[in-house]
């Protein structure tokens, strides 16, 4: 990139997604803004250490995830958790699969859950399995890319993925359970059907 | 519940593939072979199908967060400070 104003500009595009990833991390808007300014500044002032022709969107996201963990991480209030009980693969389709067969599982889903309780399953992820959630399913990044951003193994990413998935389906099942979207159990939904 | 046991193996093990599948990171390969399994097997395609929505869902739902303005300020003003060469 011939300049700074030009790398400015080019960056801007992706401030609406920096800042959304900067909520689900830290959990708060103040910290959020501080942190996405933070970002850009970095940036800006080593962006001639950026390499012309690699993704920039990834770069950027580079430098959001390392200010974050050195940097806000000690004012997170809960210690940074490393387990996830254990929860049995394919936890909410096994719950939720066959919700309504006449519609598509797309408008079932997302009719079902606010904005704001997919948003708290996924801030509710301790940060090691948050992270990697966070950039594969909603920032879209490869596993490579994750493991670059992250500076962990491609084999973390994915065993912390499949776990923090999990964690995330159960959170929404138990939101869904709590406003009666689905029965509490299997027992339940058999009564329902013979009785 | 399925009639076989190779038949089960092979739902299995498609299941296990589930998420590289979704994420796009299996081989050209890896998912013609998941491709042909999908196409017979009515059960797996629903669970895949689910969880691809699942992933859309996900991603629409927490992209929506509307940057607040003074941030952009802000942002443009650290543009204009001075920087080290």
């Amino acid at each position: 990139m011939a300049d700074r104003a030009e790398f400015a500009a080019e960056a801007m595009q992706f401030a609406g997604q920096l800042y959304s990833a900067a909520l689900r991390m830290t959990r708060n808007r103040a910290d959020a803004e501080d942190l996405v300014q933070e970002t850009y500044l970095r940036a800006y002032r080593s962006f001639n250490t950026f390499d012309e022709g690699t993704n920039l969107r990834a770069w950027l996201f580079r430098i959001l995830t390392n200010t974050f963990i050195n940097g806000y991480r000690a004012k997170q209030r809960r210690p940074v958790e490393d387990e996830l009980g254990d929860i049995e693969d394919l936890y909410m389709y096994k719950r939720l699969g066959n919700l309504d067969a006449s519609r598509s599982a797309e408008e079932t889903l997302f009719e079902m859950f606010t904005d704001d309780e997919v948003k708290q399953a996924l801030e509710e992820l301790p940060e090691n399995f948050r992270l990697p959630v966070l950039l594969a399913d909603v920032e879209d990044f490869s596993y490579k890319e994750i493991a670059e951003i992250m500076d962990i193994p491609i084999g973390t990413v994915m065993s912390r993925l499949h776990r923090g998935r999990k964690a995330m389906q159960k959170q929404l099942t138990d939101f869904a359970t709590e406003r009666g979207l689905i029965s509490r159990s299997a027992d339940a939904e058999d009564q329902h059907i013979h009785g | 519940m399925r009639k076989t046991s190779t038949f089960m193996d092979n739902c299995n093990e498609t299941l296990r593939e589930l998420e590289q599948f979704l994420d796009q990171e299996l081989s050209d390969e890896a998912r013609e072979v998941i491709h042909a399994h999908l196409g017979g097997c009515e059960h797996c395609l629903e669970a895949f199908d689910f969880h691809a929505e699942l992933k859309m869902v996900i991603a629409a739902k927490c992209h929506n967060d509307e940057v607040p303005p003074e941030l952009l300020a802000r942002i443009q003003q650290c543009f204009g400070d001075d920087v080290p060469a």
